[in-house]
């Protein structure tokens, strides 16, 4: 039962810090970690988890981590990813993400933040022993932000586990925390009373229930310390006391209709039935479907017929009986929906979805006559669950059929690509290997050119130097000796002369310009080399370009064939889970409006016969009443 | 007035003081219902609702069962994002070549109030994203969330980028911005991130 007020408070806390874990860094480095931020502010969990997890995957995929921008973040990151899983309610994955990081060689801070969390998991997955256990590790300094939701946590499971004194102890301490307020006194309350502390504990419930604020969670919990506490009053007939106290619970709040109706019966029970009327006739304004409302109908009468205004009390059951008679022909109107699966398909409408409050505008929708009565199941917490779980399934299908339809178009382009380089692609490549058996010719040239170069650094070689018209004077003197002294004669010594000079003037020419033309050799090798650079540049995109044009449509076959397996497989598991899970909220759903069907069948025949009882006695009235005349 | 008649009325005034008179048992009734009230659960619903009793359909559906569907949920979302983080790697090696891969990612300077309305972003003069921002979207910026507007391809080189800007001011008044900006783009994937506040554009 002590379990039940915990979680009570836990859902509201959750319910307003839908996802507080992971705040934006103050500095992002890493895109794609914002990205994934993005999708998570917007509660679109599924792709905030798919983002993070493959940026987190390339992460650990590289050879330098350091080096990657998800390291300034990747601590922050694996936190973030365990958060986003336990709000997409997948909390085995979360609860592992999370061990991960604390078995992890991580600072003493981070890891107590990532026991926190799971102590949060397992508290939320009804498990007080394991998250005692978690939180029992945490040694060492914790971070300043999550300190009060710490302690108000270790509280909560304290009193789980049954250990009120601990957690009265913890929730002192959490009196006057802003953040907390209502909640911390509203548990101490609970756990003094749960210690035996009854005195103490009423004193707290009445504290919480005399708050001022504007914050709705904590006028929320304000009211129903009032309630709780009214209706322990009630219970020791102080009906005075209690009256006051109901009386604090406001109009408008969740708890209005249980407070009026109980505001009533505490005057009723001391005979006031006058009084009691007020909030009574209150109450019989509202909306008929409400438990109390009906009560209220039944009440109503029944102080008239107290107060003898049986004509009037008569006139109430009657409307009441109406009322109930409508209601009737209502719930079997919307079991039958709910069985012809009405009931589903309104709750996958995607228009709802838009507001956050969309199961109480889901009720002002036509066609819907079921959820009028489901207000009360919808905010369970097994129903929550279970719907959420639905909408995800549904949203699984919605994602895998688009997935299928992305794996054809994924095999178009690849055909398209296919026809498009397959025919181009043996001509480029003839001519790539004649441009590169040339480049790699010129390239030895090159080489063999430096070399020499280098070489007439230490030994120098004029003649390497001489310029095209110099060998070729040089090799025409040569073959004009060769022809004059070919049939063994002697050259003549005019021409032999004349010979010597033209020598002489190439050996001077090439020797004394030699330090000039060495240096221009250099200066022409560097342009050569900057040439060598851009085609190497270039050679090197070429093939990058031809890789990728062979890329683009080979090597998918294998991977597109595995995805589009795993998807038929994926999409047949979710239509089984879809079936089954919409079979559980439907026998839900169901199951709650027979019983309030079979409750106001009830109803139905109780104010028949007190409606005749009012009638015979108003009937007497009058006779007596003509009888004394 | 006949027996049967009598015996009618009797059988009326039983039932009804059985019913409406608060006994000590039918008040314990209505007190339990009070403590059923306080110990019932709200959820995710926030606080417009409340629970009057225990959950019904506990008679037809236990525990075990919704916790047993839970887990196999749990699961199949499990394989569903497993398949998700594949083809995000499929369609990125497919689509986005890294050599040839550009995005854009926008986000909000921080304390920024101005209302964005929509975002256009024109590459080498064509128009190539045009986003208008849901509230939700703009909320989400705000927090500090990044958006990735376009993933495309580019070849190397130099590009030419324009940002358009709609939106209000923090006063309500409409205003438009455009900025240009030129980027180089080498052999690895490009990202740039345009920064966006109420007295320019900044591309990162």
């Amino acid at each position: 039962m002590n379990r039940l007020f915990v979680l009570l408070t836990i859902l509201i806390f959750s319910a307003s810090a839908a996802w507080a874990g992971a705040p934006v860094p103050k500095e992002l480095k890493d895109l794609y970690f914002g990205e994934a931020l993005y999708y998570a502010y917007q509660g679109d969990w599924f792709d905030a988890i798919s983002k993070l997890d493959t940026e987190l995957t390339q992460h650990h995929g590289v050879d330098e981590p350091e080096r990657d921008t998800l390291y300034y973040h990747v601590n922050h990151a694996e936190f973030a990813v365990g958060d986003f899983e336990l709000a997409y309610r997948m909390h085995q994955r979360a609860g592992r993400a999370i061990t991960a990081v604390i078995e992890g060689n991580v600072e003493e801070s981070v890891r107590n933040e990532a026991i926190f969390r799971l102590a949060r998991i397992y508290f939320q997955k009804d498990q007080p022993a394991n998250a005692l256990y978690a939180l029992e590790r945490i040694q060492g300094a914790v971070p300043p932000q999550i300190r009060p939701d710490l302690a108000f946590l270790h509280a909560q499971i304290l009193m789980a586990n049954g250990r009120f004194k601990d957690a009265a102890g913890i929730l002192q301490g959490l009196r006057d925390v802003k953040s907390l307020e209502g909640f911390s006194t509203y548990n101490l309350a609970i756990a003094l009373i749960k210690d035996g502390k009854e005195p103490e504990g009423r004193q707290y419930l009445d504290r919480t229930g005399q708050l001022k604020s504007n914050d709705a969670l904590t006028l929320a919990i304000k009211d129903k310390a009032n309630l709780v506490l009214g209706s322990k009053l009630l219970n020791e007939k102080n009906y005075e006391g209690a009256k006051q106290v109901l009386e604090r619970v406001r109009l408008s709040g969740p708890f209005s209709a249980r407070a009026l109706l109980g505001s009533g019966w505490a005057d009723a029970f001391q005979g006031r039935f006058a009084r009691a009327l007020a909030p009574w006739s209150t109450l019989v304004t509202r909306e008929t479907t409400d438990a109390s409302v009906q009560e209220a109908m039944l009440a109503a009468p029944y102080a008239y017929g107290k107060l003898n205004v049986f004509s009037r009390a008569a006139l109430l059951y009657g409307s009441a009986l109406e009322e109930f008679s409508n209601e009737v022909v209502k719930l079997d109107a919307s079991i039958k929906s709910i069985r012809e699966g009405h009931f589903l398909r309104a709750l996958v409408r995607e228009e709802l979805k838009q507001d956050a409050n969309w199961v109480v505008k889901l009720r002002e929708l036509p066609q819907t006559p079921e959820t009028y009565y489901l207000l009360e199941l919808m905010a369970s917490h097994d129903f929550q669950e279970s719907l959420k779980n639905y909408l995800d399934l549904e949203q699984l299908r919605k994602k895998l059929g688009t997935w299928e339809s992305d794996l054809h178009a994924f095999e178009e382009i690849i055909e398209q690509r296919r026809v498009y380089y397959e025919p181009l692609l043996p001509a480029i490549d003839r001519e790539f290997r004649r441009l590169d058996s040339q480049i790699r010719l010129r390239l030895g040239q090159r080489d063999r050119i430096e070399k020499r170069l280098k070489a007439m650094l230490v030994a120098p070689r004029p003649d390497y130097l001489a310029t095209e018209k110099e060998r070729l004077i040089s090799e025409r003197l040569a073959l004009l000796e060769r022809k004059l002294t070919g049939a063994g004669a002697a050259l003549p010594s005019e021409v032999e002369g004349r010979m010597n000079r033209l020598r002489g003037v190439l050996h001077w020419n090439i020797y004394t310009e030699y330090d000039r033309r060495f240096t221009e050799a250099h200066k022409h090798l560097r342009d050569l080399n900057r040439e060598v650079e851009f085609l190497k540049r270039q050679y090197t995109a070429f093939v990058r370009t031809r890789q990728a044009a062979t890329q683009s449509y080979e090597g998918y076959d294998d991977s597109i064939r595995r995805q589009r397996f795993r998807i038929r497989e994926a999409k047949e598991k979710v239509g089984q889970l879809i079936a089954r899970q919409g079979n559980m909220l439907e026998t839900m759903a169901a199951n709650e409006l027979t019983t309030r069907l079979k409750r106001l069948t009830e109803f139905q025949i109780k104010v028949r016969f007190a409606m005749a009882d009012s009638y015979d006695r108003a009937s007497r009235a009058q006779i007596q009443e003509k009888v004394s005349k | 007035m006949s027996c049967w008649q009598r015996g009618i009325i009797l059988v009326c005034k039983k039932l009804f003081f059985a019913f409406f008179y608060p006994s000590r048992g039918y008040w314990r009734e209505w007190q339990k219902k009070i403590s059923l009230t306080h110990l019932s659960r709200l959820s995710g619903l926030g606080i417009a609702v409340l629970l009057f009793s225990a959950a019904a359909y506990g008679q037809g559906i236990s525990k075990e069962q919704i916790k047993g569907l839970d887990e196999q949920v749990q699961d199949i979302k499990s394989d569903v994002l497993g398949i998700a983080a594949e083809l995000n790697q499929l369609e990125e090696k497919l689509l986005y070549p890294s050599h040839t891969q550009f995005a854009v990612f926008v986000s909000l300077a921080g304390g920024e109030t101005f209302r964005l309305d929509a975002v256009e972003v024109q590459l080498d003069g064509k128009p190539v994203a045009h986003h208008l921002y849901t509230f939700k979207e703009l909320e989400a910026l705000q927090k500090g969330g990044v958006q990735r507007l376009y993933a495309g391809n580019v070849r190397s080189g130099e590009h030419d980028l324009q940002v358009l800007v709609i939106g209000k001011t923090g006063g309500g008044t409409d205003f438009q911005k455009s900025e240009r900006f030129k980027f180089n783009k080498d052999v690895g994937p490009k990202i740039v991130e345009i920064a966006l506040a109420s007295q320019g554009i900044i591309l990162k």
